[in-house]
């Protein structure tokens, strides 16, 4: 059985001009020890639908349809005292940016250690920090012994992020999701923040959700890609074949317009038109009005296409998925 | 033939077409929020009256305000007299008015003459930057610390009371607020391209201070001043009241309220203190809500 | 952190020179010369021989700066001078008189603060709902009352009407209880109190929801805190600025003070000046600027200071 099983999930949000959309239809596995990562551009919904695992749906949120369980718990009907001893113990979240994610007036080794007091009350102060400190120098924050008790204003944006990421992993947790961890910083501190994750998946073995807008960043952590569009999945597939072999127009815009793939004097490719409006999603295929590839096909104008396993482990939500030309992986020129 | 004509734009296409650019322009759009806004609107409406009866009532009033009549003085509020005589006879209601005049006048000039003061500083300030910007700063720091009140007990206990000390120092201690307010619209808005296409232009300092800065100074610092106001009204009261303001025969709302330094006043003839104070608690409370009906318009962050 | 303390009791000691100034200035812009806010102008009537003599023993023959340095050295030592109403030294006069300033201003201070962080705190958590309109109205309408006017509505209302409490003075004749004390202070510390804490709620209030909205809540909650350990981080953000904004308040709580010792006959430090004024006692109203001033400064910088204490990043610079 999978850790984390996602079935027709939907959610809504009500605004003062109208209900949108954010997540419509979505589903999705992941098996223990296994790493998806989940790519789309920003109101794919890819934030919305972690955030209802966590129960941290902001007071305008309504899920209409669909399950979420995780090893066996339904969360969505979960009491909030048993949200509360998962949160932090069993699923751990990262967010986005390291300079806010910190409070500005407590000391990172009181903030840390928090997530285990929060948790175990009958742990000693002496225990403790020494499970914070392990879990510093663990995500490599060089003389953490001395530097945890400093403020989070004296630590520079990777070292945050660092400790955003040791106050996830203290606990063990099954599952830690992470929200665009690396988009905040900058490329070569991006590099040690992935090591870091790479580094928890050999060492702990829990399961991660890594969520971003970029693919190269998905490339170096997942095994398996989800790539979403306009609330609903596109594709699902091993890490590999959405590089090697992707079959939804989406994703293969999506690979296109990487910059510096493709002949050096090409203009830069990049996707026409907008993702829909969620307030009105209109019939047929979220993508349709933007694909390069449907050939006139009627039914991407009318009918949703459903996310078929079209091969083993591969699935996808095209209606011309079966023919769509092979691409090789071009590589950089 | 019939395609050119048709192809023209209607008179009345172009009218619209103006009509429409009118109504979205942000002045028109803060007028609307602010007329939306039923407490500012209400305010406005009283504020006006206020003024208005200050202004024209004594001409319509058969008492005037120094008219003493020790006969029918300390008299409760009867047709004749709408708000009771005082001490001295005099007709409370035509002393509530010029009361008013003298308050609303102390109150308007101070608040004008610390938003022209407050303003230049923070413009300045704003726009000269480096050491200028810190010196002016850490004045007005310590200028917004000091309690204008107290300044003028000891001011005026040795100098005597008087108007201008009165406006003059209360004023002296209210520009900080504009001052910080246009100091921060400056700064934000000196890096944009329109300022600095005059800079590149060669204009002169003073003005770029004058053509460019302060248009986007002036809504926001108006905010400031309706609160300036307010605040100048409650501090003449007190001073007046203290005898440091306006001094009697001539009324103000404060030192109307010195009689009430009697217990027996207070408790046997509520009618000579308890109306000076509603009018200063609705006139400051009008004002205010305008300040903040002016603050919520001009939000640049509002979208409708 | 040692030297932003330097830095700060520098300016602090500059302000106090700069009002020195101003006050000595003032002292001899009195009406009748500077001779006249130092000795009672009675004390040398018309005698042209004794203003001389009275000018030499002062010094005022002096040139200027020499005068403001006899002035400013007496001051240090703690001589103000003479009050000419009760031909005791000023100082002694001020700090007697300064202990019940304080004891309102300090119960003021107190209750205003905790009512403020309590009515701020309800209203945060019911933003939106007719009570946080209704209570916002109400600390509007406070805001536009003047204190004094308050005074006396409470007055009208407590004494006049209700005969619960006392209206004036620290004490009732013969009785000087306990019980007695605190019946006297509850009106006029309840209406600072009052006036203080209408001008605070609304920081209180707007301070707290915007940092309840902040990510570093989200991440608490995200760790498995409960609703109320994440808003209490919220919370202890939130008080640097709001301790701040209280202690800013602080010089108004104090002209405020001397205004309601008129209102309530209080023996403080406000009466003895209004009394000085009305007597045209200058060494007292001189000596009242500077201890005004003292006070003034003193709480700018304890507010700095406890600004250090509860944010981190303002401390070292």
């Amino acid at each position: 059985m999978s850790l984390l099983e996602i079935k027709d999930l939907s959610v809504e949000f009500d605004t003062v001009d109208g209900a949108v959309h954010a997540v419509r239809g979505l589903s999705y596995e992941l098996d223990a020890g296994k790493a998806l990562g989940i790519v789309g551009e920003s109101g794919s919904g890819k934030t919305v639908s972690v955030l209802t695992v966590m129960g941290l749906l902001a007071e305008n949120a309504r899920v209409t349809s669909g399950s979420v369980t995780f090893d066996g718990i339904d969360l969505l009907k979960a009491t909030r005292s048993q949200m509360r001893a998962i949160r932090g113990q069993r699923i751990s979240m990262v967010f986005q940016d390291p300079m806010t994610a910190l409070d500005p007036v407590a000391r990172i080794s009181k903030q840390i250690g928090e997530t285990i007091e929060y948790h175990d009350r009958s742990a000693t102060r002496s225990q403790i920090r020494k499970r914070v400190i392990d879990t510093l120098e663990s995500v490599g924050v060089p003389d953490a012994a001395n530097r945890a008790d400093q403020y989070p204003h004296q630590w520079s944006g990777g070292m945050r992020q660092r400790a955003v990421i040791a106050m996830a992993l203290i606990n063990s947790p099954d599952l830690i999701v992470a929200d665009e961890p690396t988009t905040a910083l900058d490329a070569t501190v991006q590099a040690q923040v992935l090591e870091v994750f790479r580094t928890i998946r050999q060492e702990h073995g829990c399961s991660i959700i890594l969520i971003s807008h970029d693919l190269g960043v998905v490339r170096e952590i997942a095994d398996d890609v989800l790539v979403m569009y306009a609330g609903a999945a596109a594709e699902h597939c091993p890490t590999p074949e959405i590089f090697g072999d992707p079959r939804h127009p989406y994703t293969r815009a999506l690979l296109r317009a990487r910059p510096g793939w493709g002949p050096r004097n090409e203009r830069l490719f990049t996707i026409p038109g907008r993702p829909p409006d969620l307030l009105k999603v209109p019939p047929g295929c979220p993508f349709v009005a933007r694909c390069a590839e449907s050939e006139g096909l009627e039914a991407c104008r009318t009918v949703v296409p459903p996310l078929l396993e079209i091969q083993p482990g591969h699935l996808a939500a095209c209606h011309r998925s079966d023919e769509l030309v092979h691409i090789e992986e071009e590589v950089a020129s | 033939m019939t395609d050119i004509l048709s192809a023209s734009p209607t008179p009345d296409a172009v009218v619209a077409d103006d009509q429409s650019a009118m109504t979205h322009s942000p002045t028109s759009l803060a007028m609307r929020r602010f007329w939306g806004n039923l407490g500012a609107r209400f305010s406005v409406f009283l504020l006006a009256i206020v003024i208005l009866v200050c202004l024209i009532g004594p001409f319509l009033l058969p008492y005037g305000p120094d008219e003493q009549n020790l006969l029918k003085s300390r008299a409760a509020p009867s047709a004749a007299h709408w708000f009771g005589t005082d001490l001295l006879g005099r007709d409370m209601f035509a002393r509530l008015l010029a009361g008013g005049r003298v308050s609303l006048a102390v109150g308007f000039a101070t608040a004008f003459s610390a938003l022209v003061v407050g303003t230049a500083i923070g413009i300045a300030a704003g726009r000269l930057g480096g050491v200028v910007d810190t010196v002016l700063m850490r004045i007005t720091d310590i200028f917004m610390a000091i309690p204008s009140i107290l300044v003028v007990i000891v001011a005026g206990g040795i100098l005597g009371p008087s108007i201008p000390l009165l406006v003059g120092l209360i004023a002296s201690f209210s520009w900080p607020t504009s001052a910080r307010i246009a100091r921060s619209v400056v700064l934000s808005v000196r890096e944009l391209d329109y300022v600095r296409a005059a800079e590149a232009a060669g204009t002169r300092p003073a003005t770029i201070m004058l053509r460019h800065l302060l248009p986007s100074v002036i809504p926001q610092v108006t905010v400031a001043c309706a609160l300036l106001v307010a605040s100048a009204i409650l501090q003449e009261a007190a001073l007046s009241y203290l005898g440091l303001g306006v001094v009697p025969p001539q009324a103000s709302w404060g030192n109307l309220l010195q009689t009430a330094q009697s217990y027996t006043v207070i408790s046997s003839m509520p009618w000579l203190w308890v109306t000076p104070g509603a009018a200063i608690v609705l006139t400051s409370l009008s004002v205010i809500f305008i300040g903040d009906g002016l603050r919520d318009a001009l939000d640049p962050k509002a979208t409708r | 952190m040692l030297r932003y303390l330097a830095g700060r009791v520098a300016t602090m000691v500059l302000v106090l020179l700069a009002i020195s100034l101003g006050l000595f200035a003032l002292s001899h812009s009195a009406p009748g010369g500077p001779l006249a806010s130092l000795i009672p102008i009675d004390q040398v009537g018309d005698s042209q021989a004794l203003i001389e003599a009275k000018t030499k023993e002062f010094g005022l023959d002096k040139p200027l700066p020499v005068q403001y340095w006899l002035w400013l050295s007496h001051l240090l030592v703690g001589d103000l001078g003479t009050s000419f109403q009760y031909s005791r030294p000023v100082a002694h006069l001020i700090m007697e008189r300064m202990v019940p300033t304080l004891e309102l201003m300090g119960l003021g201070l107190l209750i205003g603060n905790l009512v403020a962080v309590a009515l701020g705190l309800y209203q945060a958590s019911k933003k939106g709902k007719p009570i946080d309109y209704a209570l916002g109205a109400v600390s509007l309408v406070l805001l536009s009352t003047p204190a004094f006017f308050l005074g006396m509505l409470a007055i009208f209302l407590f004494s006049a009407v209700l005969g619960w409490l006392p209206s004036s003075q620290m004490t009732t004749a013969g009785d000087g209880s306990t019980l007695d004390l605190i019946r006297h202070l509850i009106l006029p510390v309840g209406v600072l109190a009052t006036v203080h804490s209408a001008g605070i709620t609304r920081y209180v209030r707007a301070g707290l929801l915007e940092e309840v909205s902040r990510d570093y809540v989200r991440t608490a909650i995200a760790k498995g805190a409960t609703m109320r350990q994440a808003r209490w981080k919220a919370f202890r953000n939130a008080l640097g600025p709001i301790v701040t904004v209280m202690m800013m308040g602080v010089p108004a709580l104090l002209s405020g003070a001397v205004v309601l010792e008129a209102v309530f006959s209080w023996p403080g430090l406000g009466s003895l000046t209004l009394d000085a004024i009305s007597f045209r006692d200058y060494p007292v109203i001189l000596g009242f600027g500077m201890m005004v001033s003292v006070v003034v400064v003193l709480s700018n910088l304890v507010s700095d200071l406890l600004l250090t204490v509860l944010d981190p990043r303002v401390a070292l610079r």
